[in-house]
């Protein structure tokens, strides 16, 4: 029977500390990116204009359909050699998560705002509102609701994409903990105490999003 | 053209891929003229109801109301997304549907064309909203949401809506078809009060007692065509066409059983 020893990891606090807010600020940094090449996805793939379509569907569909793995990789090492573009891990691992996440952002939001009964457009229009004021005033505020539960539920899925970074040796938990159980020669104890370290953010996280959707779904 | 008209349409043509649903259509509305198309669903009324307010732009002819005139087909260029935005804050659209805006109360809802297109200020606006809904008999309705009003309520907000605009033309989209029976009255009241204030307006309508008594125009429409047109008494009580007689029938006997034919 293996003797479980958890107290051994407490001499590691701090690289465990110190992963963990490597893991938080990469993943608010690729929610932000990744709502912003979201809102460029969304709007592109929206335009009136065929050509701005096809680039961000081609984007869209770029990144959605390929593995995130895969693409941490090619970032890393096919653009230094293809582009000349030379990278740190972290900016690699940043794009690539952001465009990877806007790729999903883009699609629920283009959902939220073809959802809008095209009525309400049409009120706008009929008011003197221009295209741009009528997507502000009119039908963003109500799309927003009802996108929210799945941008929440996608950011929830990018916080646990982080720990890919590890393999790029982004001093994430995961890459820290690696670096622990070595030390240790406790694995076990380390990667169930990371497991225990994701859930204890997202199961709050998860609460709160099924209780927003509720609340929305009473608003409707 | 007309110095006196307020709407004035020539040869106006509009088609939806290979199905050409308005034909050459004519129309001049005077100022303070009601007039009412009715006819047939398919038969174009509503699109050229949307062409007055280019909500939807025709493929030919040529479209005015008040001073701005706008020509479409070959060689001439549509107008920019902000010409077509600043022609629409001049006229006033009601909509089957109501299209209220859910996420704003009704004074909200009111207020948002005064504040968004007429960059008026909050208080004024705010001013302007509520005269308009107690106009429609809804003051006490301010700060509702749409979803807690009754579908008549909601299109007497629709039309406070489109007043507070203050435009110079209003037009109606069906706006009782989505109604309760029993409601559809509060509603032509509102609109009956209007026609009375000289407001120009067109209207489609499937209410013909309604267009009877309140328009002095009638135009019955079928297949994209104007089939006939006149005073709306003598259209009504006096049909010429046979295709106008056939689509009036319907309504004529409403509520009555259809005359018992021949034994057999």
């Amino acid at each position: 029977m293996y003797q479980w020893d958890f107290g051994i990891l407490w001499s590691y606090r701090w690289l465990f500390l110190n992963g963990l807010g490597v893991t938080v600020g990469f993943t608010v940094v690729i929610v932000l990116l990744g709502l912003v090449f979201g809102l460029f996805g969304a709007f592109g793939s929206l335009s009136r204009f065929k050509a701005v379509r096809m680039l961000a569907l081609t984007f869209i569909e770029a990144f959605r359909c390929t593995p995130i793995l895969v693409q941490l990789i090619w970032f890393y090492y096919a653009l230094p050699i293809l582009a000349g573009v030379e990278m740190t891990p972290i900016t690699a691992s940043a794009l690539a998560l952001s465009l990877y996440g806007g790729s999903f952002y883009s699609e629920i939001i283009r959902g939220g705002i073809i959802s809008i009964d095209k009525g309400q457009s049409e009120a706008g229009a009929a008011l003197g509102m221009t295209p741009v004021q009528s997507m502000r005033r009119i039908v963003l505020p109500q799309a927003i609701k009802r996108m929210i539960p799945a941008l929440m539920n996608q950011s929830i899925i990018q916080f646990k994409n982080t720990s890919l970074v590890s393999v790029l040796a982004v001093p994430d938990l995961v890459y820290q903990s690696q670096v622990a159980a070595h030390d240790s020669y406790r694995p076990l104890e380390t990667y169930t105490a990371v497991a225990v370290a994701y859930a204890a953010i997202l199961i709050p996280l998860t609460i709160l999003v099924r209780r927003g959707e509720k609340r929305l779904a009473v608003g409707e | 053209m007309s110095d006196t008209s307020k709407i004035e349409i020539r040869s106006l043509r509009k088609s939806f891929g290979d199905n050409e649903v308005l034909k050459n259509i004519n129309l001049e509305v005077p100022k303070g003229g009601v007039v009412a198309l009715i006819g047939p669903s398919g038969s174009g009324k509503s699109t050229l109801l949307r062409c007055i307010n280019l909500l939807v732009v025709p493929d030919g002819g040529s479209v005015r109301v008040g001073d701005t005139s706008f020509s479409f087909g070959d060689g001439a260029r549509l107008p920019d997304v902000r010409t077509l935005a600043t022609f629409r804050a001049t006229t006033g659209m009601v909509f089957q549907h109501f299209n209220l805006f859910p996420h704003m109360t009704t004074l909200q809802n009111v207020m948002e064309g005064p504040v968004t297109v007429r960059r008026m200020a909050k208080a004024d606006a705010e001013k302007l909203a509520r005269a308009q809904l107690a106009k429609v008999g809804l003051a006490e309705k301010a700060d509702q949401y749409p979803a807690t009003l009754s579908g008549g309520q909601k299109q007497r907000v629709a039309i406070a809506r489109a007043l507070a605009m203050e435009p110079d033309v209003m037009l109606f989209d069906e706006a009782t078809s989505a109604l309760d029976p029993e409601l559809v009255g509060e509603v032509l009241a509102v609109i009956q009060q209007l026609a009375s204030e000289g407001m120009t307006m067109v209207i489609v309508t499937h209410e013909i007692a309604f267009a009877r008594e309140v328009a002095d125009r009638l135009i019955f429409m079928r297949d994209g065509v104007v089939v006939e047109e006149g005073p709306s008494r003598q259209v009504i009580d006096h049909p010429q066409e046979a295709a106008t007689r056939a689509f009036l029938s319907h309504f004529h006997r409403a509520g009555a059983l259809p005359p018992a034919n021949a034994t057999s």
